[in-house]
C-alpha cells in the first residue's frame, strides 16, 4: 500500500464528512423541513449552485472511463467529450428564471412536484417517480460500486471494506444533512476535481516532454490518434455529433440536475453559476480527456481503460500529490452518489408517500420519512453492491438516455407551452423510455446516430400530437 | 387560491434569455463541428499545428472553449436582467 497516497485520500473523505455532518444543523433549525432537505431551502448562491451542478454531473466516466477511452481513441475522444461544454451555460439558461419563478409558485420541491402541478395528473405522478426509482436508483448502485472498487484499487483493501468505509462516509452526511450537505460537500468536492486536473495536466505534459514531443508520438504510433476519426476512423461525423444530444443539450432533462435549476437564491446567483459551470465543466472535460491522450505516450500498453488515470497520477506525480490527485474520482463519484441518494429518496417520500399514502403527515413523521428512507435505500444499495444483480446492470445502460428521452420534453414543453397537456406528457414519456430501450438493444445507432436522438424526435411527436389530439384542458392562467 | 402561473410580465425577459442560450448552443455547434472536420480531414501529414496541437483541435476544442467562455460572460453580463424570482415579485 502507498501510504503517501492513501493518506490525502483519507484525510479529504474525513474533511467532506465533517462538513456534511456540519451542514446538518441546517436541517434542524428550519422551519419548513421538505423545503429544506430535499432543496436547500432554496439559498444557494452562484459559486455552490455551479459546483454542484458539474460535480452531479461530473461522474466516473469524466476522471476514469473518458480519459481511459481517449487513451485508445486519441484527440477524436477529447473532440466528443467538448460537446459536455453545453450543459455549463445551457441548462441554466433554458430553464432559467421561468423554472425558478414558475417552481417557486407552485411551491414545487422536486421535479414531480412540478410535473403534477402542471398536468395535475396522477398518471404523469406515477410514470415520473417511477422512472426516476428505477433509473436513477441503477445508475446511482453503478456509480456506487465504482467507488468501491476506485478505494479497492488504491488502497489494496478488499472490496467489502472498501465498500464500508465508502458507504459511511456518504450515507451519514446525506441522511443527516439533506441538499444543503450535498451542495457544500460538492462545492470543495469541485476544488479537489479542478485542482486534479490542473496538477496531472502540468505532470503530464512535462513528463510527455511537451505537447509537440506528445503529438509527434503520437502520429508516429498510429497517424489517425491525432485525427478527429478515432484510433480506426470509426468515429463519424454524425456519431460523434450525436453526443451534442446526449451528453449536451439532454442533460437538462435529468431529474438530478434539473432540481438544481430551482435551488437557487436569486437571479445574481444565476448568473454566477452560469459562467464559473461553464468555465469549470470545460476545463475539467477539456483537461482530463486531454490527459488520457498523453498518458498513451508515457505509459503505453495499459489495457484497462478505468485504470489510465490512477496508474498515470502514480507513475508521473510524487506520493502526496499523487493522493490529491486520486481524491479527485473519488470526489466525482461521491458527489454523483450523493444527490442520486437524495434524489431517489425525494421521490419516494415526497412523490409517493406525501401525495398518495399520507397526504397530511405531520412535520415529525415527514422528518423521520425523509431520514429513514434515504438511510434505508442507501444500505439497499449497499447490500446490492455486495454481488450487483445483473438487471441493474443492464438497466444503468439505459439509464442517462432514458431519463433523457422521458422528461426532456414534459419538462421543457410544459414549462413554455401553454398547449401542451397531460395526455400530451404521458406520451411522451412512454414513447420516449420505451422506443429507448428497443432502440438500444435492436437497433442501436438508427441514422448513424446515438439512439436518443430518434427516441427525443418521437418522444416529440408523441408530446405534441397527445397535446393536440386531446381536449383543451383547464389551465390555471 | 391559483397563483397566475402563465402571465406574468418577467416572462418576457426569462423568455429571452432562454432564447440566449439556445443560440449559444447553436453557435458553440457550429464552431466546434465546423473547425473540428473543416480542418481535420484532410491526411494528417499536411495538418497544421499550434502550441503543438494539430489545427483542427486548437481552434475547435481549445479555442472553442475561450470563445464560448468570453461569449457566455458577454452574454449574462449584458442581456440578462435582474429580477426578483419570488412567486410574490412580479412588478
Amino acid at each position: 500500500m502507498n501510504w503517501e497516497a492513501v493518506l490525502p485520500l483519507f484525510i479529504f473523505i474525513v474533511i467532506v464528512f465533517i462538513v456534511g455532518i456540519w451542514a446538518g444543523k441546517f436541517v434542524s433549525r428550519s422551519d419548513s423541513f421538505l423545503q429544506e432537505y430535499f432543496l436547500g431551502g432554496r439559498s444557494l448562491g452562484g459559486f455552490i449552485l455551479a459546483m454542484t451542478l458539474v460535480t452531479t454531473y461530473g461522474s466516473a466516466s469524466s476522471f476514469l472511463s473518458g480519459p481511459g477511452t481517449a487513451y485508445n481513441e486519441g484527440l477524436g475522444w477529447v473532440l466528443l467529450s467538448m460537446t459536455q461544454l453545453a450543459t455549463g451555460y445551457f441548462v441554466l439558461m433554458v430553464l432559467g428564471k421561468r423554472f425558478a419563478i414558475v417552481t417557486r409558485k407552485y411551491k414545487a420541491v422536486t421535479i414531480v412536484d412540478f410535473l403534477k402541478e402542471r398536468y395535475q395528473s396522477k398518471w404523469v405522478v406515477i410514470l415520473s417517480a417511477a422512472s426516476i426509482l428505477i433509473f436513477l436508483f441503477s445508475a446511482m448502485s453503478a456509480q456506487w460500486i465504482g467507488g468501491a472498487r476506485l478505494i479497492q484499487s488504491l488502497t489494496g483493501i478488499s472490496y467489502f471494506t472498501a465498500l464500508c468505509i465508502f458507504s459511511l462516509a456518504v450515507l451519514v452526511y446525506v441522511v443527516v444533512g439533506g441538499f444543503r450537505a450535498v451542495a457544500i460537500t460538492d462545492g470543495i468536492q469541485g476544488i479537489i476535481m479542478f485542482m486534479g486536473t490542473l496538477i496531472l495536466l502540468v505532470a503530464v505534459i512535462s513528463a510527455g516532454g511537451g505537447v509537440s514531443q506528445i503529438m509527434n508520438d503520437l502520429a508516429a504510433e498510429n497517424p489517425n490518434l491525432i485525427t478527429p476519426f478515432g484510433a480506426d476512423g470509426g468515429l463519424t461525423p454524425a456519431y460523434v455529433s450525436s453526443f451534442w444530444v446526449l451528453v449536451g443539450v439532454g442533460v437538462v432533462a435529468l431529474p438530478q440536475i434539473a432540481v438544481r435549476a430551482m435551488s437557487y437564491k436569486n437571479a445574481k446567483a444565476l448568473h454566477r453559476g452560469i459562467i464559473i459551470s461553464t468555465f469549470v465543466v470545460g476545463f475539467i472535460m477539456l483537461n482530463m480527456h486531454l490527459i488520457g491522450v498523453f498518458g498513451r505516450t508515457i505509459l503505453p500498453g495499459i489495457e484497462i481503460g478505468d485504470t489510465v488515470m490512477p496508474e498515470l497520477a502514480q507513475a508521473v506525480l510524487p506520493g502526496w500529490a499523487a493522493g490529491i490527485v486520486l481524491a479527485a474520482p473519488m470526489a466525482a463519484i461521491m458527489t454523483t452518489v450523493n444527490s442520486l441518494l437524495l434524489m431517489v429518496s425525494s421521490a419516494i417520500v415526497k412523490d409517493v408517500y406525501l401525495n398518495y399514502v399520507r397526504p397530511d403527515a405531520s412535520d415529525k413523521i415527514i422528518r423521520m420519512w425523509s431520514m429513514g428512507a434515504t438511510a434505508l435505500i442507501g444500505i439497499v444499495v449497499v447490500v446490492m453492491s455486495l454481488q450487483p444483480p445483473d438487471l441493474i446492470i443492464w438497466l444503468n445502460l439505459f439509464s442517462m438516455g432514458g431519463l433523457e428521452a422521458a422528461f426532456i420534453w414534459p419538462i421543457i414543453l410544459g414549462l413554455y407551452w401553454k398547449r401542451g397537456t397531460r395526455y400530451g406528457a404521458i406520451a411522451s414519456m412512454l414513447t420516449g423510455v420505451i422506443s429507448y430501450i428497443i432502440f438500444e438493444t435492436f437497433y442501436p445507432q438508427p441514422f448513424g446516430m446515438h439512439s436518443v436522438v430518434t427516441s427525443m424526435l418521437l418522444a416529440l411527436v408523441a408530446y405534441v400530437s397527445g397535446s393536440l389530439l386531446s381536449k383543451k384542458e383547464m389551465i390555471s392562467t | 387560491m391559483k397563483r397566475k402561473v402563465w402571465k406574468d410580465k418577467r416572462y418576457k425577459a426569462a423568455n429571452r434569455e432562454a432564447l440566449a442560450g439556445i443560440g449559444l448552443v447553436m453557435f458553440n455547434f457550429f464552431w466546434w463541428f465546423g473547425f473540428a472536420y473543416g480542418l481535420g480531414s484532410k491526411s494528417p501529414e499536411s495538418y497544421h499545428y499550434i502550441f503543438g496541437f494539430p489545427a483542427w483541435f486548437f481552434f475547435s476544442c481549445i479555442l472553442g472553449f475561450a470563445v464560448m467562455m468570453g461569449l457566455t460572460v458577454f452574454v449574462v453580463k449584458f442581456f440578462f436582467k435582474d429580477m426578483s424570482l419570488e412567486a410574490e415579485g412580479e412588478e
